[in-house]
């Protein structure tokens, strides 16, 4: 493996953890924006919401920031690219990031009611619309939209139909893996009637986020052909994996079983991205840029890959010691 | 020589104007909020272990409502940092595509510092409840060092970006070799960086002492504001000289570096030695209007003697000579006039707490501090403004020009527009959040249930 891989691996590392964490984090927003206008029906789903959310929302969404850095670092050419052509969903997703992190972090300290349905609505909403936005980046690259040299069309290149369903699959994978998320936390508060609640939900988000990733297939075999053909192939495992899993979460949510949830339903999400990894490899922008086109001078990949295994040394274990103690609940306001 | 940016414009010119703008709003925006990150954490820091060495509950109570302040800066100031690393991408995509593998190093150690950062400020900000009192405190002092850490990549970034170095360029200008090492401390950073994280307590230390001065010089002389006054403004006090110090030692690196920065922000029309400083005025191409000058002061700054040899703005080409001289020229020298104000303030403070052990009694005193944050604030800008727009023509100096990497998407005018609207939601909704809080605290003073590191029986054992 190449240094020039290596360094996609650790993107890809990032995004995953991105599409997990992130991506829960999102969905538990969404959530809060579909428990509904009756204030008094929607007061426990959203305590629940924000309880488990407060003390981990700011480090969920760092690996945004880790994905740019390295992408910028270690593949500029690619990073000029993508910025060039998709700026019009990219600069979407950065007002919503804003409304999003403010109204999240005002709702909580603001006590008038009026105001905190404005700020639960600013924040519930971009929840909702920023991984949607993200997700027709990723669609445009998976889809060869993204011309290496960049400036490519400001428009047709993400208002097309893989874009908008990797849009949708974001976002209903997202309030999937949340509901997953939130059940578990409600179940080790012993709150049944939450644990329940966010379980029907569960299992109506994981059906919609098959669906959509279904859907998303026969517009990938469209779409994208280079990454269609390798998905198919040299993907199949992946794309097994996540299937199965998928469908074990099910089983065991029918079942009510809680033993094994969170790790499968991760696992399944995890699959799909790591698919998409092999199936456009080697290119970093299907098909008009390979990862070793694109890579930095070796030194600045070394520099890239130090920087990430002390992360690993400090940040891993450190995160894991946040959503620790935030999982015993020794972390409140 | 440009006085302004040269109007009317063309299409590409319009963009450049409008990319600026917008870049320096947002930073200028999200500086502030970068240094309650940096260095709001010390002076938490200060109270608690004040508290905790002598059971102060004043003390306790001020750490614990700074950290509930610092949860929504830290918050806003993470938004308006990821927009920030957005717009490298959106508006400068051609520095980036060319230049990150070099630029982008110090990004990545940034990235390190900033993930730690927001870990460790999440534990302590939600830990008061039930963490034991010690093990809170050590869960908050990796801020205090991630804060500073992250200055320091940030800036070197920026050193950077003044001084270039650590990479090789092909024939086609694209980099083919870099040096990580060289790239992380390229000749600026053992200045730039100081100077911000020193920059950053003071603008934390005198704007936390203004907001209790604000409420004394309003009757509220109890004890709790005297300390929330007394240890945000000691160690701003504190910093300050060594500030000036180090500013110092800047402006003559700029004057080694960067000799048209230089040229622009003292308004040196002709290379030689004895060179005037001029006090303020206004720049033109036949020498500076209207201020107040200092024979020879200038080249005795850059050298310590009169004679020293100062480059001038004629042995600098046309097309590459900073834009704004006037604006350059001021923003310095009100930065310089801010650091010796808030340098005076400190020595009265020191002076009379040496008489008497107390604040000075005079209310112009209160009024001096009240002023001390915006003023620190402005000073900050200023300086960021010598900084940045003393490079240009350049964004990478001497290597690519500002013109060159900015992007050529449209409708960056109404993104800039767009921007100024939800900052300026943003900016609002944080200070009526912040008064909020403070309102209630004071409705709450007397209320116990506030009391942290609650029961400890509820703790269970691992979390001692």
């Amino acid at each position: 493996m190449s240094r020039a891989d290596l360094a996609a691996a650790i993107l890809w590392t990032g995004g995953t953890l991105y599409a997990l964490f992130g991506g829960a984090d999102f969905g538990a927003g969404a959530w809060d924006l579909l428990a509904g206008f009756d204030e008094r029906k929607g007061a426990r789903p959203r305590a629940r919401i924000q309880q488990s959310l407060t003390p981990v929302w700011e480090a969920n969404h760092v690996w945004l920031i880790f994905i740019l850095v390295v992408l910028w670092t270690a593949f500029p050419e690619a990073f000029g690219a993508i910025m060039t052509t998709l700026y019009v969903p990219i600069a979407l997703a950065a007002l919503g990031i804003v409304l999003r992190g403010a109204g999240f972090a005002f709702r909580k300290s603001v006590h008038r009611l009026r105001y905190r349905r404005a700020m639960g609505a600013a924040f519930a909403l971009s929840s909702v619309l920023t991984p949607f936005f993200m997700g027709t980046v990723v669609g445009a690259i998976a889809a060869g939209h993204v011309p290496a040299g960049g400036n490519g069309d400001a428009f047709s290149s993400w208002i097309q139909p893989l874009p908008l369903l990797t849009g949708a699959l974001f976002v209903s994978s997202g309030a999937y893996l949340a509901a997953i998320f939130l059940l578990s936390d409600a179940h080790r508060a012993g709150d049944g009637e939450m644990e329940g609640y966010f379980s029907r939900r569960a299992l109506s988000a994981g059906v919609l986020a098959g669906a959509v990733a279904l859907v998303g297939l026969i517009a990938l075999h469209a779409e994208a052909h280079y990454v269609y053909d390798r998905l198919i192939v040299e993907g199949l495992p992946l794309v097994i994996v996540s299937i199965l899993c998928g469908f074990g979460v099910l089983a065991l949510l029918l079942g009510r079983y809680r033993r094994g949830l969170r790790p499968l339903a991760a696992a399944a999400v995890v699959a799909v991205i790591w698919g998409w990894g092999v199936a456009q490899f080697p290119y970093l922008l299907p098909t008009s840029l390979r990862i070793d086109q694109a890579a930095a001078p070796n030194p600045t990949l070394d520099a890239v890959l130090v920087v990430f295994v002390v992360a690993a040394i400090i940040v891993l274990p450190s995160l894991g010691l946040l959503y620790w103690l935030s999982q015993r609940e020794l972390l409140g306001e | 020589m440009l006085g302004i940016d040269a109007l009317p414009l063309a299409a590409s010119e319009s963009n450049l104007l409008a990319a600026r703008e917008l870049m320096a709003f947002t930073l200028a925006f999200h500086i502030v909020l970068a240094c309650l990150g940096v260095a709001l954490p010390a002076m938490i820091l200060t109270a608690n272990w004040l508290g905790l060495k002598r059971d102060d509950p004043d003390a306790m109570r001020l750490a614990r409502r700074w950290s509930k302040a610092m949860g929504v800066t830290f918050a806003v100031g993470a938004v308006t940092g990821t927009v920030l690393s957005f717009e490298f991408g959106l508006l400068w995509p051609n520095f980036m595509s060319r230049f990150g593998d070099a630029f982008g190093i110090a990004f990545a150690v940034e990235g390190l510092f900033f993930f730690t950062e927001a870990i460790f400020l999440a534990i302590y900000i939600y830990g008061w409840k039930r963490l034991s009192g010690w093990a809170h405190f050590w869960s908050g002092v990796p801020m205090v060092i991630t804060g500073i850490g992250g200055a320091f990549s940030v800036v070197t970034a920026n050193s950077w970006m003044n001084a270039p170095r650590g990479f090789t360029l092909d024939a086609a200008g694209k980099v083919v070799e870099t040096e990580p090492f060289k790239v992380l401390f390229s000749p600026a950073w053992s200045y730039e960086v100081p100077h911000m994280i020193l920059a950053a307590y003071m603008v934390v230390g005198f704007l936390v002492a203004s907001i209790y001065a604000v409420g004394m010089l309003r009757g509220r002389r109890d004890r709790l504001h005297r300390l929330g006054l007394l240890i945000p403004l000691t160690i701003a006090c504190i910093v300050t000289p060594v500030q000036l110090f180090v500013g110092d030692t800047a402006a003559r690196e700029v004057a080694d570096h960067q000799p048209a920065k230089f040229a622009g922000m003292e308004c040196i029309q002709k290379t030689g030695g004895h060179q005037t400083e001029y006090v303020g005025g206004i720049c033109t191409s036949d020498g500076v209007k209207a201020a107040i000058p200092i024979p020879d002061l200038d080249s005795f700054l850059v050298g310590f003697h009169a004679d020293t040899k100062v480059t001038g703005l004629n042995d600098i080409p046309a097309d590459e000579r900073p834009p704004a001289n006037t604006l350059l020229h001021l923003a310095f020298d009100a930065m310089v006039g801010i650091g010796t104000a808030l340098l005076l303030l400190g020595v009265w403070l020191g002076f009379v707490w040496w008489r008497r052990r107390d604040i000075p009694r005079t209310p112009w005193f209160l009024r001096a501090v009240a002023v001390s944050g915006i003023s620190a604030i402005l000073a900050l800008w200023f300086g960021w403004i010598v900084t940045e727009v003393g490079r240009q023509p350049w964004i990478v100096q001497g290597y690519m020009r500002t013109s060159e990497a900015v992007t050529e998407a449209k409708g960056i005018w109404f993104a800039f527009a767009g921007v100024l609207i939800v900052y300026a939601g943003l900016g609002i909704g944080a200070v009526l959040v912040l008064r909020a809080m403070s309102r209630r605290w004071r409705a709450e003073e007397e209320d116990e249930a506030e009391v942290p590191y609650g029961p400890s029986a509820e703790l269970p054992e691992a979390a001692r």
